[in-house]
């Protein structure tokens, strides 16, 4: 959804308990009233929206009933059938878009966590020049994604860019100057840009995750022999897996989500190889203005998520309650 | 314990790699703003073969860049003062009450974050289209409806963000303010905002971000009179040539604010962020 640091509101979401408190009083009318404007515009842009989604889903919403909607045809399930009739030609593109979106995802994630655990783990003791370092590695997350893509497309052009210049101009590794920006190497060229941004907000929890860990356990561990790499697999990693745990939730429902990291580097037409799920029904629906059907895959892409979320979270339960 | 020599090596490199990776779109940004056209229309080179301010002013009318700025301004301004107004109304009853309702309310608003944008937007775009033929309120196309768009997806980490704060601040506070015969809003004006400043501050930050970079809904939910920074940019492109100096130019240029007062500003930001992940 909206970029930047919102993601770690799901860092409380799943199941962090609220603080226990003393007894607080009930006020009568008083929350209500202080909540009305909140859950006024959270009705009006979030709860009803998703409603008429679902309901859109069911109805051929094409470029004829746009400014009428109401007045649409019912639909029943077609839309549904036609998203996930995967012989067809729209079937097949969602589940192609489902693949890429998926690899994506998980090398993102992936690498971003790494960067962000070696950044965190190599910047928590001090030395000179540290908080020079932090702030800089923070950049990227500061700058407004769009500015920063719009750098990268620049870097990434085939005849003008830096990429090429470095690779081909000055390390020579590669002979032909590659295009950067379509065909598959547009893949590696979304992920890379993606983790540029993403692996910021990982080093910034996995840092502050650090700080929470008492150096004595570190003592502990290195007076039972433990080295450099024993310290970071016994005490490191699992002091951290709380967060962790809501962290890689995080970045997955974030990177999955991602529209403006492709929107800003492809243009309304993400190539065939990197055609994310969020600008495929972006396009789906605004190019050929079949909304009926980008409900319908709205919908699905929302199903799939939730499911995704509560395997998850509920492999983490299981898991956590047999260490304890 | 001493450090030893192959860490310090693998950490010395390991740093200097990320640095490299991390600041070289933002060198390329900066240089490439001070180039004349010719350096970015041949082989990239990297130091502008005469440094040149030009692009800072060219930009201007390239593209209608102060309109899209200007639209940008109001929208972000307006949508992340809003939203944080709404946000502690929310957050004191959730954080000194126990009403009926409150559980669901925390669960509702913060699953909201989970939702794919594109989930509301199709719905969103079709209902601001009929509200406007309908009842003559034009949210489509309108900088109102941008701003109660993003007044809304900032709420669920504004609140979230703004309940630890107030939960920081000891209840005794308020209850002293209230033996003192002020009402309950009387101890939270005078009180509770007072104390909860930081986290106020982080909050507007944060909703200024959001609202500052968002494309997908501004893509959709604008036309060319309400267009924004984060669409518009993408104006460059279309033109005959491609100004890259002038695109550069114009990121520094809007990016410039929100990253001062994020790095200004981190400790605070960083603070209210990481607060309820390392419990």
């Amino acid at each position: 959804m909206v970029d930047t640091i919102e993601r770690s509101a799901q860092v409380a979401a799943p199941g962090t308990p609220g603080p226990r408190k003393r007894r607080r009083s009930r006020g009568g009318l008083l929350p209500y009233l202080l909540l009305a404007p909140a859950v006024l515009f959270e009705l009006l842009i979030h709860i009803v929206p998703m409603a008429v989604g679902v309901f859109i889903s069911l109805l051929r919403l094409t470029q004829f009933y746009i400014h009428d909607w109401r007045h649409a045809p019912f639909a029943g399930a077609s839309n549904y059938r036609v998203a996930l009739n995967f012989d067809h030609a729209t079937g097949k593109a969602l589940l192609h878009s489902m693949w890429v979106t998926l690899a994506y995802t998980v090398l993102v994630l992936a690498i971003s966590w790494l960067f962000g655990m070696a950044g965190a783990v190599f910047t928590q003791h001090t030395f000179r020049g540290r908080g020079l370092i932090r702030t800089a590695f923070l950049i990227p997350y500061a700058l407004p994604m769009f500015a920063a893509v719009i750098t990268w497309n620049f870097m990434l052009q085939r005849d003008t860019g830096a990429v090429n210049h470095i690779l081909v101009d000055q390390l020579h590794v590669v002979h032909d100057r590659p295009f950067w920006l379509i065909g598959q190497n547009s893949f590696f060229s979304l992920v890379v840009v993606a983790v540029w941004r993403q692996w910021p907000f990982a080093f910034l929890i996995i840092t502050a995750g650090l700080q929470s860990i008492r150096s004595d356990l570190y003592e502990a561990a290195a007076l039972d022999g433990a080295g450099v790499i024993g310290q970071i697999r016994y005490v490191t990693l699992p002091m951290l897996r709380p967060v962790n745990r809501v962290l890689i939730l995080v970045l997955f429902l974030w990177t999955f989500n991602d529209f403006t990291t492709p929107f800003t580097l492809f243009g309304k037409s993400a190539p065939h190889q990197a055609d994310l799920i969020s600008i495929h029904i972006y396009q789906s629906s605004f190019v050929t203005w079949n909304f009926g059907t980008g409900s319908a895959m709205s919908v699905l892409l929302l199903g799939f998520l939730l499911i995704v979320t509560a395997i998850y979270l509920s492999a983490f339960r299981r898991r956590d309650d047999d260490y304890a | 314990m001493r450090e030893p020599t192959w860490f310090r090596w693998t950490r010395r490199i390991g740093l200097a790699l990320l640095l490299l990776f991390t600041l070289l779109p933002v060198y390329v940004m900066i240089t490439t703003a001070l180039k004349p056209l010719g350096d970015v229309q041949n082989n990239f080179r990297w130091w502008p073969s005469h440094v040149t301010v030009r692009p800072f002013f060219d930009m201007w009318s390239t593209i209608p860049l102060a309109r899209y700025f200007v639209n940008s301004l109001i929208v972000s301004c307006v949508a992340s003062v809003a939203s944080v107004v709404v946000a502690l109304l929310a957050a004191y009853p959730v954080s000194r009450y126990r009403f009926r309702g409150r559980q669901t309310f925390s669960f509702v608003v913060l699953s909201t974050q989970m939702f794919p944008g594109i989930l509301f937007l199709l719905p969103l775009y079709v209902i601001f289209v009929d509200l406007g033929n309908s009842t003559g309120i034009e949210l489509y196309g309108s900088r109102i409806g941008l701003i109660i768009t993003y007044l809304t997806f900032t709420l669920p980490f504004a609140i979230w963000m703004l309940v630890g704060y107030l939960d920081s601040i000891p209840r005794e506070l308020d209850e002293a303010a209230m033996v003192d015969g002020t009402g309950p809003m009387g101890a939270f004006l005078r009180v509770v905002i007072p104390a909860a400043t930081p986290g106020i501050v982080a909050v507007l930050i944060y909703a200024f971000m959001t609202a500052w970079g968002e494309v997908l809904f501004a893509s959709v939910l604008t036309d060319d009179s309400t267009r924004t920074l984060a669409v518009g940019l993408q104006g460059y492109a279309t033109q005959n040539s491609v100004y890259w100096n002038q695109i550069m130019a114009a990121s520094l240029t809007v990016s410039a604010p929100v990253v001062i007062g994020f790095l200004l500003l981190q400790r605070y930001l960083v603070a209210g962020m990481t607060a309820g992940s390392i419990k």
